[in-house]
């Protein structure tokens, strides 16, 4: 062939059937589009979408103690009882119970329950998730930690034998879900797979529990549809027909899919965009206090600390140091500046919504630079000294930059301190450790209840204790606060342990966040001050 | 040519074997799995336990051959978090980040050859001005913020385009297509553009410059003489010149592509490889990141060997007299 024919009628001639062919091609192709399904959702009925930034880590709800997986399968599994709006605890499960002497409670199973399978809720039920919750490879054992036994009385009730008198044994269930045994064991999966084993579980992709809402669909990180349950023991106060769950890690995204109507919940929202979300108009966020406290801990138990300029003594051994450090803090400038009005200060480790918060103590040291310089002075360091700072910088809410804030205020006193910021597994893997000297935590109790706190943080040689704090006086408190059962006395001997400890100045409490939900203004939800979502309570106009 | 191929071969074969062991360094230096693994409330017993499970109490040289020994035959272990075999995991993610990476090529060659043609052609026209401030503009803004712009204008204020995701898919058989649906098609179009921006302007300026050379040549100037009309000059002989290297750099650029949607797809948190990385840095889930780090080696080693093979195959000069060309060429 020779290519000199210059504009090639054969060449027109030829081309002309393909491109006839292509543009059939392309009218099928679109016209198929057409016909296809657009995105999913019921053509009657509403339609709920939201989105948190991480995804459910499973659907095994003895796998995983973390607080927002075990509120998502709230909607799906239930306990003997539940949270209600105003975080109370509710009966669910369980109809009614009563103490019989100091160490048995005993429960009435709610008759007529059924799981999603269909079938009905028995004592052999119960029995069987409480072997399973403590069971080695479980993660939610100290829900049931202090349950001795469990054993039926007839098909409808059960007993609960604790070690010893448990005053908060009902906080401490509600997250502690009923599962039932018959097809754990049909689905070979009575065994929690514990983290890192190869063999394949059933129950972290499937679910069937007794609560409002059954799994549809589930692909991890990607989306998660949730539909009533039809057969639910509870009257139905959503108007939901589909529930739709979606994981979006980057906040400006999961801003933009709210803006844009393709979310109708979303949380959490980034406090910058908060002002700009509540002025879009159709669209607010909620914020409320969360339960959960953000505070500062020392190294108080070296004789000398791993990362300061100071050699030979520990100068957070003497108090006069840590008040200076709590005095040179200017924590309504950390609330304006750097929480944008989103915090409340707070001098307890524990806030408004934990049962032995006292409102009477909570009451900060006041900021007051020249008393911190005069403190330093007086502990023998005129000059300040050099120390490392801890920090994580994805955890909680603007963790880095309320550490910087902290570095600044610190260095207006005199001291020189060096940031070190970093992700939230190196950053809990170095505290834990021990291998710190000055770093920031936060901490929420699962059970609501201040004694858990206590023990986690401030008990000595206490797993999260990083520092070393030891007071044997709160110990002791906290032996007692264990077992009393009288709420009053009970109150007494908390109050008495919490103004131990802040006489101490153990750890320099910050602030409790705030939660901060955007949700489209047509749509109602409650907001927990756990920082979980239900489902049940979503009305949508 | 065997010799050649061979050494190719074992050349790539050493590079997959340090990608390998850097990866497996990630076992020791990124945070400690089992405290990312377990909550706030497990005890030091209990970790201890899973320490020994995990295989993290042995030895490091044994712990790194029996890394080496499993990534050859594909296994990368269980993924800490989600307790599924890696692989599994990452087939699963793959077909998402292949369909998002051939909408870039596609728009990148599409858009970004004309738009190299068009302005070497008519180099001080208004429009080629623009096509040079757009490359700029390309070049010079990262991913994310070029994604943030496009979903603000399209799905916040427009409401044209979905923000996120990939819409409904359609599977077909392990595959999974967002090619079938209409959301689905939606979905590609702003993550498409965002990861293939960057390659669309470096081939728009690619295209430019070896054009305006390849008009100066010799051979256009005698097809010229010849009195072939423009169009056959500048598509049938320059265009067909500047090609071979737009071919290169596409291959290549392919595997960056592939390799470095991470950015494109947290934006617009879609389900591939590059989103499932990050997921897996956030909780140190370090066999999904070692076989990420494993797998995105592989894919590069591969495109490099074949773009050797197929330069070696195209230009008849390099088969003719290699050992003159070989050294600029290889």
């Amino acid at each position: 062939m020779v290519n000199t024919d210059i504009s090639g009628k054969g060449n027109v001639m030829t081309r002309r059937p393909v491109g006839r062919w292509m543009r059939v091609a392309m009218f099928a192709f679109v016209g198929a589009l057409l016909l296809l399904p657009g995105a999913a959702g019921g053509a009657d009925g509403k339609v709920f979408r939201w989105s948190f930034q991480s995804d459910v880590l499973t659907l095994d709800p003895y796998h995983n103690n973390e607080t927002m997986t075990l509120g998502f399968l709230n909607n799906i599994y239930e306990g003997l009882v539940r949270r209600g709006k105003k975080m109370e605890i509710e009966p669910a499960l369980a109809t009614e119970w009563s103490t019989r002497g100091a160490d048995v409670w005993r429960f009435k199973l709610r008759p007529g329950v059924k799981f999603h399978d269909g079938s009905p809720l028995t004592p052999e039920d119960v029995i069987f998730s409480y072997e399973r919750a403590r069971s080695e490879t479980s993660d939610i054992k100290p829900f049931v930690d202090g349950i001795k036994a469990v054993r039926k009385v007839d098909d409808h009730t059960i007993e609960i034998v604790t070690d010893g008198p448990r005053p908060i044994l009902l906080n401490s269930i509600a997250r502690w879900y009923i599962v039932p045994k018959a097809w754990f064991e049909k689905h070979n999966t009575v065994k929690v797979h514990k983290l890192g084993t190869a063999e394949t579980n059933y129950a972290t992709l499937h679910a069937n529990g007794t609560g409002p809402f059954m799994i549809k669909t589930r692909q991890p990180d990607v989306q998660t549809v949730l539909v009533p349950n039809p057969g639910w023991w509870d009257r139905t106060e959503h108007n939901v027909s589909e529930a739709i769950f979606r994981p979006i890690k980057a906040d400006a995204t999961r801003v933009a899919g709210l803006l844009s109507g393709e979310l109708d919940m979303m949380y959490p929202v980034p406090l910058q965009d908060v002002a700009r979300i509540n002025n879009s108009g159709n669209v607010q966020v909620l914020q409320n206090p969360e339960v959960r406290t953000i505070f500062l801990g020392f190294d108080l138990h070296r004789d000398e600390l791993l990362y300061s300029s100071v050699k030979g003594k520990n100068p957070f051994k003497d108090r006069r140091v840590r008040q200076a450090m709590y005095q040179a803090i200017d924590i309504k400038a950390i609330r304006e500046k750097v929480m944008f009005g989103a915090s409340r200060p707070t001098a307890l480790l524990i806030g408004p919504g934990i049962t032995g918060f006292d409102p009477a103590l909570d009451q900060r040291l006041p900021h007051d630079v020249a008393a911190s310089k005069r403190l330093l002075a007086d502990a023998g360091y005129p000059n300040g000294f050099d120390v490392t700072f801890d920090c994580p910088n994805d955890r909680y809410v603007n963790d880095e930059s309320i550490c910087q804030a902290v570095t600044a205020m610190l260095a207006r006193a005199g001291l020189k301190v060096r940031l070190n910021a970093q992700t939230k597994a190196k950053h809990f893997q170095k505290i834990t450790a021990k291998d710190t000297s000055f770093y920031l935590l936060g901490w929420t109790p699962a059970s609501l209840d201040m004694h858990e706190t206590f023990s986690y943080i401030a008990a000595t040689g206490s797993q999260w204790n990083c520092g070393g704090y030891s007071n044997p006086k709160v110990d002791g408190l906290l032996k007692e606060i264990a077992t009393e059962v009288d709420p009053r006395k009970r109150q007494t001997l908390i109050t008495e342990a919490m103004r131990l400890h802040k006489e101490d100045i153990g750890y320099l409490p910050l602030h409790q966040q705030a939660l901060a939900w955007g949700v489209k203004r047509n749509v109602d939800v409650v907001q927990l001050g756990d920082n979980t979502f239900s489902l049940r309570w979503v009305r949508m106009q | 040519m065997l010799a050649f191929v061979i050494s190719r071969i074992l050349q790539s074969s050493v590079v997959m074997l340090v990608v390998t062991l850097i990866a497996f360094s990630l076992f020791r230096y990124v945070g400690d799995p089992v405290l990312a693994m377990t909550g706030q409330e497990t005890s030091v017993e209990d970790r201890e336990r899973l320490r020994t499970r995990l295989g993290l109490s042995d030895a490091v040289a044994v712990q790194a051959a029996r890394f080496v020994a499993r990534a050859a035959s594909g296994d990368f272990g269980i993924s800490f978090r989600q307790r599924r075999p890696v692989a599994e995991m990452l087939a699963e993610r793959l077909p998402a980040t292949l369909e998002l990476s051939l909408v870039s090529v596609v728009f990148a060659l599409g858009v970004g050859i004309p738009m190299g043609v068009y302005s070497a052609l008519r180099r001080d026209s208004w429009l080629a001005r623009a096509f040079q401030v757009v490359s700029l503009v390309g070049i010079s803004l990262p991913p994310f913020l070029v994604g943030i712009l496009l979903i603000f204008l399209f799905a916040v204020l427009l409401g044209w385009l979905p923000s996120s995701g990939r819409g409904a898919v359609v599977s077909l058989g392990w595959w999974t297509s967002g090619f079938l649906t209409l959301s689905g098609l939606k979905s590609l179009i702003l993550p498409g553009i965002t990861l293939g921006l960057y390659q669309m302007t470096l081939l728009m300026r690619l295209v430019r410059s070896e054009m305006l050379e390849a008009l100066r040549t010799d051979y256009v100037k005698f097809a010229r003489a010849r009195g072939l009309t423009n169009r056959t000059v500048y598509f049938g002989h320059a265009l067909r010149n500047t090609l071979v290297p737009v071919i290169t750099v596409t291959g290549l650029q392919l595997g960056s592509v592939i390799a470095f949607a991470v950015i494109t797809e947290t934006v617009f948190q879609w389900p591939g490889i590059g989103y499932q990385f990050i997921q897996a840095v956030a909780s140190v889930d370090i066999p999904v990141m070692a076989a990420y780090l494993v797998m995105v080696g592989f894919i590069f080693v591969v495109i490099n060997l074949v773009a050797d093979l197929l330069y070696f195959w195209i230009d008849p000069r390099l088969r003719a007299e290699r050992v003159v060309t070989a050294g600029r060429l290889t």
